[in-house]
């Protein structure tokens, strides 16, 4: 096949998707990255000091060439995932039929693993966000790692990190998927661990390597019970398959299968794997410790890729997670199945704890780590209350604002760094040729403490502004922003269960509700901690970015905000007041289609929109058997997100549009203005001054505020529970006692007990036989002397030697198989 | 019989290094480049022709599927034995002691190919990496050679008699070597504690052997039309005696029902009941199965780096492979008794071989104890007893056997140039060897089952295996059933692969990153040509198994065809 006919099929087009940042990471790794031994350079942070010894720098122009190669990769997936897209885009039916290809890839018994490719409604979102992001990010990338002499291997990294990522992003079934989500946990651990002389940073990889391989090690057994259970492990062939889910959902598990069902059970084990690459409670503690790695992985991990792996597989695997139960009110009463009620306790309860760990962080990339936790428990729990569509739309917009936030904050620290080298020169007369020195262990001075910043705003408008509008999106700032229209949808369907009494909606609500209001104080309080007021230390004062690193940095910001604030717009719910029939008509969407108009009218909740089909009669037969499935056709039109991604799942699973309420809107409002407000009144209007005190210990007071400083101290008691009686377990138990004393012991014991014996038939020997056998020495030396001349050294003698020796065995055996046969005969 | 080659080339893979070795010996032991090029000379044309059988047999999968096919369909009367006999290829069969029934008898199926081109892998990267060794050097390579030798003749023996007289040939040299090249500290202790360990284990199982070739034999003379039988259909050669020593004529006796009879009298206390746990696990103490395991890692740390390679990465595959020849595929009805509680066994390997790998401070403990993790995995998809989880063990078999040597290859580079293994005092080596730091990095990834290397695709089908076994096995004492305990099982051998990801992810940490000290290890360079052959030798089929599992997978599938027949076709 040609290249030509796999870019012209949008079957095959797929599998090129990946190749390219693929392709960049063997070519810089094999090719490009040549290093020469060169002696360190003064002041290099990034290695340690060999006494003036020679040690690998890259050459200038293999750096230059690794870029041009990384960015080539993700520019071509990018331009790929555009073709897709519109070819997606313009498909007829899309979602029924979908582009895929597939081949055999490892048999096991009766049924072959497939490998395979698929673009579908979801795929096709996920292609919007992903290679777009991740082309923002190597762009700037260049300019953040500008001066780090391992360069090349950075982008090399990275570029395997997004191949892995648009991988899992493709792939038609859960083995691939997994290949993509284990490669890019590698990949965290290589890029988190990136400065691995430092060992905080080696320690954070190891760490998130670990905690995320618990949890996949799960997932992976649950990938192999669905395997066993179904013969297959491709998306559409199990997920669009309702009879087999039901089957599935009413078999009890092979363990516990007292109150777990076979659905329930993969699910739950799934739901692990996502636990862990997404950064749930409790496996949430490695996130924060990334920050370990440079600035571009923390964009990479916590927005465009490694996080959203996990919500995107749990989105994928909606149907299995939701077998079993009834959130739509199909005909039959409510029903919730037990994977999705564990995802709401987990997400709801990981949105609220990790806000509350936000608000008492200092360093300005922990902030942001623990809002990604947080923001991620939105949409763990908006899957759990079955809000399918807008756990992926939020998914969406908090990839945008948050890959903004991260850059922001790695140009916010750039900046520092600079007035920090400025300081250092005027002050000390110390010459540190490393312009770069995050990761500088001997710097006393931290760079990402927002207490020692202030004032930022007139130093780095041009990162103050995209930051203002990252930060806005994520507090949900009304009606301007993305993310206050996915986080209002996410509220609106938890409202509308709260209204019918349901206890997991009611639960989600409330925390969610919290977590909000408290994401919008700390982000104000992050934004005024780090550009309000004056410059509270001599570092922020002289705080700049500069020629052609301030473009590569900055450009992506301000196309990141554009986003950050537009994005939403393609689901505001039609039927919201003023913005939702502008937007209709922005984003028309077609009425041609007959089957995603039965899903659009699907009912709404438990059955109480039971409007009468007005239109849409034109169903041919099967579909009309979908839309009676579907209970009936509302008025309601779905927005275009909606519209364009129901058909992923099949029409009897489809989402219902949910109609304009106006209460959880009020509510978004409340608390998105509130919390803003909260922390405007605290922080900004009353800049802190350099060396005063967090207000927030004197309203919190100092215990409480310790313990959410130190995040609950889960850290410590993990080592305490965990860590310690394992390393105690394997040394003293299954080391020292099992091993060296138990086994070791009996063999040993046995030894002794031979010895003795031994020893025994020695003093025996010696009284009793040697008494008799003393001429036998003297008759072995007489035999040696002869047997050292037949050693003459001469080949034809041992030739001799040989054959007489081979003759009187053979005649050995011949007489003595003869005598046996004799005897077997008689 | 499918496939042929001009010339015998199963025994030309067992007498080229036997030849070889003792032509060294003739050899001036001052000439050491001339002795290492005849070793290496000979170790490449066995790999030669270890890639010839193992492709050779590739090309036949075909044909040797619609047999199996074609067999299954029929559903005749000794199936089992048939489908094995036709799915031999390059058989060569020599009457050695007729009124014994003992012959010369090899041949490669699925099982044996894989093995047979690992060992051929693994001789020439441990002679490439025996290339410094200056002391006794035509002694060491000679033995080497021979050693080599007696691993290729068990794989490849289809007589168990012939199958016996090389396993005791692998041990002896095994036995010199450690002791007399290996770590100076320990090497006489572990080659004893090995060879006691071994060669106790092979009696035990020896008598099992007996014990079976004997009641095949009462079993032949009473039923005379059984070997009638299978001698018209093709299985066994025209003239077969009641005795013998063949495997493929056991198997016919076991399929007809030989070992089904009781023993003195006791109600379900068969031959095969009885005898299945002294073969299966006499020949498992070289597989280290727990609490069998402990000549190992000391054999592994105390043996010079290319006996660690040949010992770990395919020794042990020697007992695995012997005891699925030997005890499950001749001893179906035992297996199918006393695997569900072996199974017990091998989870303990994997857990335990990891936590204490996670606790040692000797590099080479690290891995010795990683090997005995990992060996568990193997004897545990033997333990699901279907095609899904057996094809897992098998690849496990290669894979493991690729990684380890691989792994001992790294640790022998680093304690050659650091002089020591004690971790905590290593670190920062990747700047220094650059090459070993990635091959452990791929040795590890392929250890902590990460997809895209044979790790990977070796563990998963065993956890399907274990998953689609769990609702068929029960174990029952008395009144008290366990059922649906494999899920269980699974689960936790999946604590044991968390655990190697731990103790991987924190030997490469203090090994190979962190702080290089250059006033503690001032000669530490990057390695030679010859290194780098062998990591390339042996990472990149691992790499290459992982992307392209079909490679191999149904070559092992045809392989268990006949055990699985044996067993009642599941």
């Amino acid at each position: 096949m040609s290249l030509n006919e796999f870019i012209n099929d949008p079957n095959l087009l797929p599998w090129l998707i990946p190749v390219g940042p693929l392709l960049a990471f063997f070519i810089i790794i094999l090719a490009t990255n040549r290093g020469r031994l060169a002696r360190r350079a003064p002041g290099n942070p990034n290695y340690p000091d060999y006494d003036g010894m020679p040690v690998p720098e890259v050459t200038p122009s293999s750096i230059v060439l690794s870029v041009a190669v990384g960015w080539l990769g993700v520019m071509i997936a990018w331009v790929l995932s555009l073709i897709t897209i519109v070819r997606a885009l313009g498909e007829e039916g899309f979602g029924e039929h979908v582009f895929e290809s597939g081949l055999d890839w490892l048999a096991t018994g009766a049924t072959a693993l497939r490998m395979g490719v698929m673009v579908d409604p979801l795929t096709t979102v996920m292609l919007m966000m992903v290679p777009f992001a991740v082309t923002m990010i190597f762009i700037y990338s260049a300019g953040y790692s500008a001066g780090d002499p391992r360069k090349s291997r950075f982008f090399a990294y990275i570029s395997l990190f997004a191949g892995a990522m648009l991988t899992l992003v493709v792939a038609d079934n859960l083995l691939l998927l997994f290949v993509g989500w284990e490669i890019m946990g590698l990949c965290s651990y290589l890029l988190i661990g990136f400065w691995f002389e430092k060992k905080s940073a080696y320690d954070a990889a190891v760490k998130a390597f670990t905690t995320t391989r618990v949890a996949d090690v799960l997932m992976l057994l649950g990938i192999a019970y669905l395997y066993a259970e179904t013969g297959t492990l491709s998306f559409r062939t199990i997920l669009r398959d309702s009879h087999l889910l039901e089957e599935l959902a009413n078999q009890p598990a092979i363990i516990l299968g007292g109150s777990l069902s076979a659905a329930a059970l993969m699910s739950i084990l799934l739901i692990i794997g996502t636990v862990g690459k997404s950064a749930q409670f409790p496996l949430h503690v490695w996130l924060p410790d990334a920050m370990e790695g440079p600035t571009p992985v923390s964009a990479m991990i916590h927005a465009a890729a490694m996080v959203s792996a996990g919500v995107y597989m749990l989105i994928r695997m909606f149907p299995l997670f939701e077998a079993g139960s009834n959130l739509h009110g199909h005909g039959a009463e409510f029903a919730i199945s037990t994977p999705l009620i564990f995802m709401a306790i987990i997400g709801g309860f990981t949105a609220l704890f990790a806000a509350t760990i936000a608000v008492a962080q200092d360093d300005v990339k922990r902030v942001l780590a623990y809002s990604t936790i947080s923001q991620l428990g939105f949409m763990v729990a908006a899957l759990g209350i079955g809000a399918y569509v807008a756990a992926a739309f939020h998914l969406i917009t908090h990839a945008f604002f948050k890959a903004l936030l991260f850059m922001s904050s790695g140009a916010v620290i750039h900046a520092m760094e600079h007035g920090e080298h400025h300081v250092h020169e005027h002050h000390d007369h110390h010459h540190d040729d490393e312009h770069h020195a995050e990761h500088d262990e001997h710097a006393h001075f931290d760079p990402q403490d927002m207490m020692n910043m202030g004032g930022l705003s007139k130093k780095i408008p041009w990162t103050f502004w995209p930051f203002l509008i990252g930060g806005l999106s994520l507090a949900g700032f009304p009606l301007l922003t993305a993310g206050f229209w996915s986080k209002d949808e996410i509220l609106a369907e938890a409202w509308l269960g709260l209204t019918e009494g349901f206890g997991p909606h009611t639960f989600v609500f409330i925390t969610l509700v919290a977590a909000a209001f408290l994401t919008a104080f700390y982000t104000m309080r992050q934004l005024a901690l780090t550009f309000a007021g004056e410059p509270r230390t001599e570092e922020a004062e002289h705080a700049s970015l500069t020629g052609s690193i301030a473009i590569s940095m900055q450009l992506p910001l301000v196309i990141l905000a554009f986003f950050a604030l537009t994005a939403g717009f393609v689901g505001v719910p039609t039927d919201f007041p003023v913005f939702g029939p502008v937007f209709a008509d922005v984003f028309p969407v077609e009425e041609v289609h007959v089957v995603d108009e039965a899903a659009e009218g699907g009912a709404g909740f438990g059955g109480e929109e039971e409007a009468a089909s007005t239109e849409e009669t034109a169903a041919t037969g099967e579909e009309d058997a979908h839309a009676e499935e579907a209970g009936g056709h509302g008025d309601l039109k779905s927005n275009w997100f909606h519209h364009f991604i129901s058909p992923t799942l099949i029409a009897a699973q489809e989402p219902p549009v949910i109609p304009f309420n106006v209460v959880p809107v009020l509510f978004s409002f409340a608390v998105a203005l509130g919390g803003l407000f909260v922390g405007w009144a605290v922080y900004w209007r009353n800049p802190l001054e350099t060396g005063q005190e967090d207000p927030l210990i004197g309203f919190l007071g100092r215990p409480l505020h310790n313990v959410l400083k130190n995040k609950y101290y889960i850290d410590e008691a993990y080592d305490w529970a965990f860590v310690r009686p394992i390393r105690w377990f394997s040394e003293v138990v299954v080391n020292e006692w099992i091993d060296k004393g138990l086994i070791d012991g009996i063999l040993h014991t046995i030894a002794a007990i031979f010895t003795f014996i031994g020893d025994l038939l020695k003093v025996l020997n010696t009284w009793l036989i040697d008494g008799v056998g003393d001429g036998i020495p003297h008759l072995i030396a007489a035999f040696s002397a002869w047997f050292r001349r037949v050693q003459s050294g001469r080949i034809q003698q041992y030739l001799l030697i040989i054959m007489a020796a081979a003759i009187l065995i053979g005649l050995v055996f011949a007489f003595s198989t003869g005598i046996l046969t004799v005897s077997a005969a008689g | 019989m499918v496939g042929s080659f001009p010339f015998p080339i199963l025994s030309a893979i067992v007498f080229v290094p036997i030849v070889a070795g003792v032509l060294i010996l003739f050899i001036n032991g001052e000439k050491k480049d001339l002795i290492r090029g005849i070793a290496l000379t000979s170790a490449v044309i066995v790999l030669a022709l270890s890639l010839g059988v193992y492709f050779g047999y590739r090309g036949e999968l075909d044909t040797v599927g619609e047999m199996q096919d074609t067999l299954n369909g029929d559903g005749g009367e000794l199936v089992a034995s048939q489908m094995f006999e036709e799915g031999l290829a390059f058989q060569e069969r020599i009457t050695w002691i007729e009124s014994l029934g003992i012959s010369y008898h090899v041949g490669a199926d699925g099982l044996n190919a894989p093995m047979i081109l690992l060992t051929g892998m693994v001789a020439v990267a441990g002679v490439l990496i025996s290339w410094q060794i200056n002391d006794r050097t035509r002694e060491f390579m000679a033995f080497f050679l021979l050693l080599v030798a007696g691993v290729y003749g068990v794989f490849i023996a289809i007589d168990l008699f012939t199958l016996f007289f090389f396993y005791e040939l692998a041990i002896f040299p095994m036995y010199l070597l450690i002791a007399g090249w290996g770590w100076v500290e320990t090497r006489e202790y572990a080659a004893m504690k090995l060879t006691l360990y071994i060669l106790v284990g092979s009696v035990i199982a020896l008598v099992g052997v007996l014990v079976m070739y004997f009641t095949a034999g009462d079993f032949f003379a009473e039923n005379p039309q059984v070997l009638q039988m299978a001698i018209d259909n093709g299985t066994l050669p025209a003239g077969s005696t009641n005795l013998s020593f063949d495997m493929t004529h056991i198997m016919v006796a076991a399929e007809a029902g030989a070992f089904n009879l009781p023993v003195l009298g006791l109600e379900g206390l068969t031959i095969a009941r009885l005898w299945f746990p002294f073969v299966f696990l006499g020949f498992g103490v070289l597989a280290g199965v727990f609490p069998f395991h402990n000549w190992s890692p000391d054999g592994h740390v105390a043996a010079p780096t290319a006996v660690s390679m040949i010992h770990a990465g395919v020794l042990m595959k020697l007992g695995a492979y012997a005891a699925l020849r030997v005890g499950v595929q001749l001893l179906p009805e035992g297996a199918q008794t006393h695997l569900p509680w072996i199974v017990f066994l091998t989870l303990i390997n994997v857990v335990y071989g990891a936590f204490i790998a996670f606790r040692q401070r000797d590099f080479k403990y690290v891995i010795g104890f990683s090997s005995v993790s990992h060996m568990g995995l193997v004897s545990m998809g033997f333990a699901t007893m279907n095609l899904t989880g057996m094809t897992g063990a098998g690849l496990q078999m290669f894979s493991h056997g690729a990684m380890t040597a691989l792994f001992f290859g790294c640790v022998g580079m680093v304690y050659d140039r650091a002089h020591t293994r004690d971790i905590p005092s290593l670190g920062g080596f990747i700047r220094q060897m650059p090459w070993v730091g990635v091959a452990f990095i791929i040795g590890g990834l392929t250890s902590m089952g990460m997809p895209g290397f044979s790790g990977f695709i070796a563990e998963f089908p065993i956890f399907v295996g274990m998953w689609n076994a769990s609702e068929r096995i029960s174990l029952s004492i008395g009144n008290f059933a366990l059922t649906n305990y494999y899920s269980v099982i699974v689960i936790l051998a999946a604590l044991g692969i968390v655990i190697t990801a731990a103790y991987v992810l924190r030997v490469t940490g203090q090994v190979f990153f962190g702080e290089f000290n250059r006033k503690l290890y001032p000669e530490v360079g990057d390695i030679a040509v010859v290194d780098r052959a062998v990591l390339i030798l042996l990472g990149a089929p691992l790499i290459i198994l992982g992307v392209w599992p079909t490679l191999m997978s149904p070559m092992i599938e045809l392989g268990l065809g006949p055990v699985l027949a044996m067993m009642g076709g599941s």
